[in-house]
């Protein structure tokens, strides 16, 4: 976005603040005004296409969790993310932008099942991944890779077979490609070889 | 004097072989294996492969691939199987026509592969019982066609009444499966 639309926006939008973005351009907005500046960018702003919508999660901080929302111009050919931080840090929740972009509604539900994000408004906030039991938010930061024991969901397949939902073997893992050197010496390899199934982790 | 000679004489009452039961019954069943293509993930793409003109699984008598878990009786898991998708293959594993066989195509079926994750089932032989393991990730055509032939082998060394005298499987202490009848093999 050139600097002086950029200007404009800010000065017709005295609550929005500039945010620090390595490729397009951001801007932090207040989680109760979200509504009333998306619906202003697609309509007269040119912003039509709602691309994406997701989540950051900031472990101990406070706010924990920040709601991200990139918007795409198809005739200016222009993206904007916007930002929002959500009040609460126990039970996070936005405005739902279902009734502003349709796109927003099966985004919504992923990030809910996936972060815990509630948003209010939202005409079927069902988790979309992870079956509707399922009682965790697994890409928290305080949720383990390898998973967490539950039960699986269809009690007579658990029944009958004796298995559950249960944390994947960890042997070695995770595992991590490092982001410099050519492809073909960069293939993901276990970073700590120190540990096996049959012999525990060590303690730091 | 009494006919002492207890062969059959092919003079008097035509040409046939004699033969067991389980050896005819087999024969005629690892040449008819309909498959039942439980596609997950990438490795459906190879399966399809296989089943087109290239590689051509009706070279072995295998081409009827069937979406109807009534109408197959070898399940190739081909792909990742999460723990929401583990349930329903278990469903369709249950539906289909005894005597059945399952092959776990590729590295996650047979061990969840690369996704040590929250999600995936660490391999598919944790709730149904496989007879044959295909390494890759994907497997070649070709790895599947040869997995194809050794369950085919398998098949031809069965009892080929099994499914009427061992067919319940039930958990064991462990938690794991007893497998009925299905020894692990390749």
């Amino acid at each position: 976005m050139v600097e002086s639309e950029f200007a404009q926006l800010k000065e017709r939008f005295d609550y929005l603040s500039a945010r620090q973005s390595v490729d397009h351009s951001a801007v932090d907005c207040p989680a109760d005004k979200l509504v009333e500046f998306c619906t202003v960018l697609r309509d007269s702003l040119g912003f039509d296409l709602l691309v994406d919508v997701t989540a950051v999660d900031w472990d101990a901080q406070s706010p924990r969790f920040t709601g991200i929302y990139h918007l795409l111009s198809t005739t200016k050919h222009e993206y904007l993310r916007i930002a929002a931080d959500c009040e609460d840090d126990i039970k996070p929740s936005l405005p739902s932008l279902c009734g502003v972009f349709a796109a927003a509604n099966w985004h919504e539900r992923e990030t809910y099942d996936l972060m815990g994000i509630y948003y209010d408004g939202h005409p079927d906030l069902r988790r979309i991944l992870m079956w509707d039991e399922y009682p965790y938010h697994p890409l928290r930061k305080d949720f383990p890779l390898a998973g967490i024991e539950v039960p699986l969901p269809a009690d007579d397949v658990a029944e009958a077979t004796g298995v559950a939902v249960s944390p994947a073997p960890m042997m070695g893992g995770p595992f991590v490609s490092s982001a410099d050197g050519p492809m073909s010496q960069t293939e993901p390899s276990a970073r700590d070889e120190s540990w096996t199934e049959q012999e525990e982790k060590p303690t730091e | 004097m009494q006919n002492t000679n207890v062969a059959y004489d092919s003079k008097v009452e035509g040409e046939i072989i004699v033969t067991q039961a389980d050896a005819v019954i087999n024969w005629i069943r690892k040449h008819s294996v309909w498959p039942m293509p439980m596609g997950l993930a990438c490795c459906a793409i190879e399966l399809m492969a296989v089943g087109a003109s290239r590689f051509d699984i009706s070279r072995f008598g295998m081409e009827v691939m069937r979406f109807s878990p009534r109408q197959a009786d070898c399940m190739i898991v081909s792909g990742t199987v999460t723990y929401k998708m583990a349930e329903v293959i278990r469903r369709i594993y249950e539906q289909m026509a005894e005597p059945k066989w399952v092959v776990a195509m590729g590295a996650c079926a047979s061990t969840g592969g690369m996704y040590r994750s929250y999600a995936t089932l660490q391999g598919v032989d944790r709730i149904i019982p496989v007879d044959v393991y295909v390494s890759g990730c994907p497997p070649r055509p070709e790895a599947l066609l040869d997995a194809m032939i050794k369950l085919q082998d398998k098949i031809g060394r069965e009892r080929s009444v099994k499914n009427l005298t061992e067919r319940n499987a039930k958990p064991t202490k462990e938690g794991s499966l007893a497998l009925a009848g299905a020894g692990k093999e390749s």
